[in-house]
């Protein structure tokens, strides 16, 4: 089996998919090591990015522009300000260093590995071996047919079925906002 | 769906030796960022090929995002804080823990 | 009256008290009014008699409780009858004229109105112990008196004779006071009651067993032994002399000796109902009256022989009231009980008189020693002649008090051939050494001359009273005379009424024995017949061994005390070597002990605990190092760890231990961690020192 063939087989199989993911995994990858926090804050929003976009390749719309709008919009740019409050941005400051490299990789690979483990041996056993509705085909990318409307259901079910998490996320929101403000209050003023 | 779940895993590992290596703590955060991300990326892929049915995944998705944007600024107040008492906010300086 | 009985007893009390709290700085205050208690009180008396008199030999009692305990009942309670009624009058009579002239002789005392607030204080023991009608206040009563003669005998606690000589009289009656304890208790115990008629109907009844009586019965003897000073108890009343002569003269007439005299006839009962005390009793006073009365024979200071002589009246007293007890017993009627009351009553008297009237010739003379007196009767026109009235009362010369109840007494040792000799020989010799007293004293020629010199009567304040107990002295007796059909013999009695007969035969033999006794003094000290000093020659080892007083003193020394002291020598010998030894011995096993407990604690016990420190100490020193401080090397850590657990959860890893053994890889994993950790060294800081 030629390994190229595959692949090729498999990017032109799903070209737009792959493109974004390799988009999301490069700059993921220049985020944890690059050397100027600056520029991995950049990078960081190149990522989160590709990763709405892979939401909405996975249909999840709503969630897609969630990712924008709070990531991107919100937490992407509180990290550049976080930064540009906490270091001298066209100084030596913004430089930065790995430690502990070796150790860092070996566990990083380790939880890769794990992970590629667990997902393809245990959990396709478990799947394979449950009732007809859960296939195998489902495992190797066949896609599933999700409710058109997702949007308006999403908001029907965050009002219904998951309105005490709603109340408890909104009362952590405030929460963090309040001991946001009280943390980083000047104390002078 | 085994692509998407591989992609997410290796962003995973990427921010978690983002946060074991990284010497700012603005820079752990942004490698937290990511392993939130390839979370997300997990439920959304198991909530559409395994239970289409259903939106379980994706509000769960909402609610991390809505938990990282909390997460991200406490912590950021936090590391001003830091930076204002220490005037560094490098995570090697900071270990008054230590025995 | 007699209801109010009570009023006589708490007069003296009242006075006592209110010298102590309010009179004490005024001395002639707190006397007068003590003697206005004490007379209020002496009237109070003579009326009760005279209603008693009345009541033709009833008697009257009330009581309240004041304690009661389940069965045991204690009360206070009075007994109205004529031994009462006559003890009462005699004691108020006696104490007011003994007040009267304390007043004359403490006259410079410092310590004058606390006399007399001793004195009341004794009067009102003496009347509460006359009054009491159960023998748990009788008792009370008794012990008061014992403590109020201490203070009184003790009075001149300065002077280290009479300092010892209160103690020995408290010690002394102390002694018999046990045996009264005792006899209390087998009352309690036999009779469950104190109360005296109680106790005398449960004795009566025959339903105690006859040795409990008679142990009984000696057990309150001994009580009365003590106090009324007979053998082997009496050694304390010649001391008791160190006194202020009113104090002798009381405790000798009527208080304090009569008391034990007093309890006797009170306690009859028990004492009729075995012949055996009784006999104990009278042998007792036979020979206490004997001895006492030889000694009294050679005695050369004026006070003893009065003590001895009182003694030796008190045992004709004992002596009487124990014959009375064996006649009873054996159903002959006797007038032994009658006769000692009416010696006690006019004993009392003329013994008062003698005392107040010897007080009065040492207050003249300043001496005690009848052989530097002499020829006093023409320098002493009162106490002079009262005294020789005295002398012939106790005497027993007709018809004087001593002549009528002496008679009686003779009378009651009929039937008993050996106390009859004896008792007349005694009676004898009490001529003999009073009439030998007066010689020496008041006739003849002074053989001091200085001491006769500036001799003078006394005070006004004595001398009265010298006068009237005189008086008394020779009339009281006429209230016994035989013929009289309402005399003492029928007011005074116990069980059934004597009648007591002319007998001429009886009173020639008396007045024989007491004119000879006077003769035979008369002959020896005035005309000089017989020489005392031949005599003394001629007898010299009985005359040593009586005036040594029978050498009860030096007997008691080497019989009682010495062996007590040694004794107590060994006993502290024996404390000091073998309690202390042992005590020592305790302590220092335990100190030992401890020292192995101390190595036990110090090696073992405190080994254990801080060897759990130590294991602690050492284990958190070596895990330390994991708290690098670096949060990384936590992430890495716990990193590491959730692997691990995945890999096990999911069986994708296979690890087949035992617990214990897994448990001790995983220690000595994070142990090598730890150790690993040590050594990490803190690159990055060096290089962030670099950067900057």
């Amino acid at each position: 089996m030629d390994m190229f063939q595959i692949v090729l087989d498999e990017l032109s199989a799903r070209p737009v998919f792959w493109f974004l993911s390799i988009i999301m995994l490069v700059s993921g990858f220049m985020v944890v090591t690059l050397k100027n926090i600056f520029h991995s804050a950049i990078y960081l929003i190149l990522c989160l990015f590709s990763v709405a976009g892979i939401f909405i390749l996975l249909e999840a719309e709503f969630l897609a522009a969630a990712q924008v709008l709070i990531y991107v919009g919100a937490v992407a740019i509180l990290m550049i300000f976080a930064i540009m409050l906490s270091t001298n941005v066209s100084g030596k400051k913004t430089m930065t260093t790995q430690n502990g490299l070796p150790v860092a990789i070996i566990s990083a690979v380790f939880a890769l590995g794990t992970i590629a483990l667990v997902i393809m041996t245990k959990l396709n056993i478990v799947m394979r071996g449950s009732d007809g509705f859960i296939s195998k085909g489902l495992w190797i990318g066949e896609k599933g047919q999700l409710p058109t409307e997702n949007i308006m259901l999403i908001g029907k079910y965050l009002m219904t079925e998951y309105m005490l998490p709603f109340e408890v996320i909104s009362v952590l929101l405030l929460a963090s906002m309040i001991g946001a403000i009280a943390l980083a209050r000047n104390e002078r003023s | 769906m085994v692509p998407y779940i591989a992609v997410a895993a290796v962003l995973f590992s990427l921010g978690l030796f983002g946060v074991l290596t990284r010497r700012n703590i603005i820079g752990i955060l942004m490698s937290l960022e990511l392993m939130f991300n390839a979370v997300n990326i997990n439920l959304v892929a198991f909530n559409k090929f395994v239970w289409p049915g259903e939106l379980t995944g994706q509000i769960f998705s909402l609610f991390i995002i809505v938990v990282a944007a909390a997460e991200a600024v406490v912590g950021l107040a936090i590391v001003l804080l830091l930076y204002r008492n220490w005037q560094d906010i490098s995570n090697d300086n900071i270990n008054v823990m230590k025995w | 009256m007699t209801e109010h009985t009570y009023l006589i007893v708490l007069l003296p009390l009242f006075s006592f008290l209110t010298i102590v709290f309010a009179l004490r700085w005024k001395e002639m205050v707190s006397a007068v009014f003590s003697v206005g208690m004490i007379a209020t009180s002496l009237l109070m008396s003579i009326m009760v008699l005279i209603e008693t008199l009345g009541r033709h030999g009833d008697y009257y009692t009330a009581a309240f409780s004041i304690v009661e305990l389940g069965t045991f009942k204690l009360q206070l309670g009075m007994v109205i009858d004529p031994l009462t009624a006559m003890m009462l009058v005699v004691v108020t009579t006696i104490g007011t004229c003994v007040e009267i002239y304390s007043i004359g002789y403490m006259k410079d005392d410092p310590r004058f109105s606390r006399f007399f607030a001793y004195l009341s204080l004794f009067l009102f023991s003496m009347l509460g112990l006359v009054i009491s009608d159960n023998f748990f206040m009788t008792f009370i009563f008794w012990e008061l008196v014992g403590l109020t003669s201490y203070l009184l005998i003790g009075f001149w606690f300065e002077k280290k004779s009479a300092a010892d000589a209160c103690k020995k009289a408290f010690l002394t009656t102390r002694v018999g006071d046990l045996g009264f304890i005792v006899g209390l208790m087998l009352i309690w115990f036999y009779c469950g009651t104190f109360n005296f008629t109680d106790v005398f109907a449960v004795i009566g009844a025959g339903t105690v067993p006859p040795i409990i009586v008679t142990f009984l019965a000696i057990g309150v003897f001994c009580g009365a032994v003590g106090k009324s000073a007979q053998f082997p108890l009496h050694t304390w009343l010649p001391d008791a002399m160190e006194g202020p002569t009113p104090v002798s003269s009381i405790v000798h007439s009527a208080t304090m000796v009569a008391a034990g005299v007093y309890l006797v006839a009170r306690t009859m009962s028990v004492f009729v109902a075995s012949a055996d005390a009784s006999m104990v009793v009278a042998v007792i006073g036979i020979f206490t009256s004997l001895m006492a009365a030889t000694i009294a024979l050679v005695q050369v200071d004026i006070k003893r022989v009065l003590a001895y002589s009182t003694i030796s009246q008190l045992g004709y007293m004992i002596m009487a009231l124990g014959l009375y007890g064996v006649d009873t017993a054996n159903g002959i009627h006797s007038p032994g009980f009658y006769a000692a009351t009416f010696h006690l009553m006019t004993h009392a008297f003329f013994k008062s008189l003698l005392f107040m009237g010897a007080g009065s010739v040492i207050h003249a003379v300043h001496t005690n020693d009848i052989m530097e007196m002499g020829g006093l009767l023409k320098k002493m026109k009162i106490t002079g002649p009262t005294f020789l009235i005295g002398s012939l009362s106790i005497a027993g010369i007709f018809p004087l008090a001593g002549f009528w109840s002496k008679d009686e007494i003779v009378a009651a040792t009929f039937g008993h051939p050996i106390f009859t000799v004896l008792t007349l020989l005694i009676a004898f010799m009490t001529a003999f050494y009073m009439w030998r007293l007066c010689f020496l004293t008041f006739f003849g020629k002074p053989r001091v001359e200085h001491r006769y010199e500036h001799a003078h009567e006394s005070p006004n304040t004595m001398s009265y009273p010298l006068i009237f107990l005189a008086f008394m002295a020779a009339v009281v007796g006429l209230v016994g005379v035989p013929w009289l059909p309402h005399g003492f013999a029928s007011f005074l009695y116990h069980g059934e009424a004597y009648h007591p007969h002319w007998a001429w035969m009886n009173l020639g033999i008396s007045i024989v024995f007491g004119g000879g006794g006077i003769l035979l003094a008369y002959l020896m000290y005035i005309k000089g017949v017989i020489s005392p000093d031949a005599m003394m020659n001629r007898f010299k080892p009985i005359y040593n061994f009586f005036y040594n007083k029978w050498y009860f003193d030096e007997l008691y020394q080497a019989a009682i005390i010495n062996p007590i002291m040694a004794i107590g020598r060994w006993m502290w010998t024996f404390d000091a070597k073998v309690i202390d030894g042992a005590v020592n011995g305790t302590a220092a096993l335990t100190m030992w002990w401890a020292d192995v407990k101390f190595w036990i604690d110090k090696w073992i016990v405190d080994g254990a605990v801080n060897g759990a420190g130590f294991i602690v100490r050492s284990m958190g020193a070596l895990l330390k190092y994991l708290q690098t401080g670096r949060m990384q090397f936590y992430m890495i850590f716990s990193t590491v760890f959730i692997i691990i657990m995945i890999l096990l959860k999911f069986e994708i890893a296979h690890i087949d231990l035992d617990w214990p053994v897994m448990t001790a890889l995983f220690i000595a994993a994070i142990g090598l961690l730890s150790v690993a950790a040590k050594f990490v060294p803190d690159e990055v800081s060096q290089e962030s020192e670099n950067e900057k």
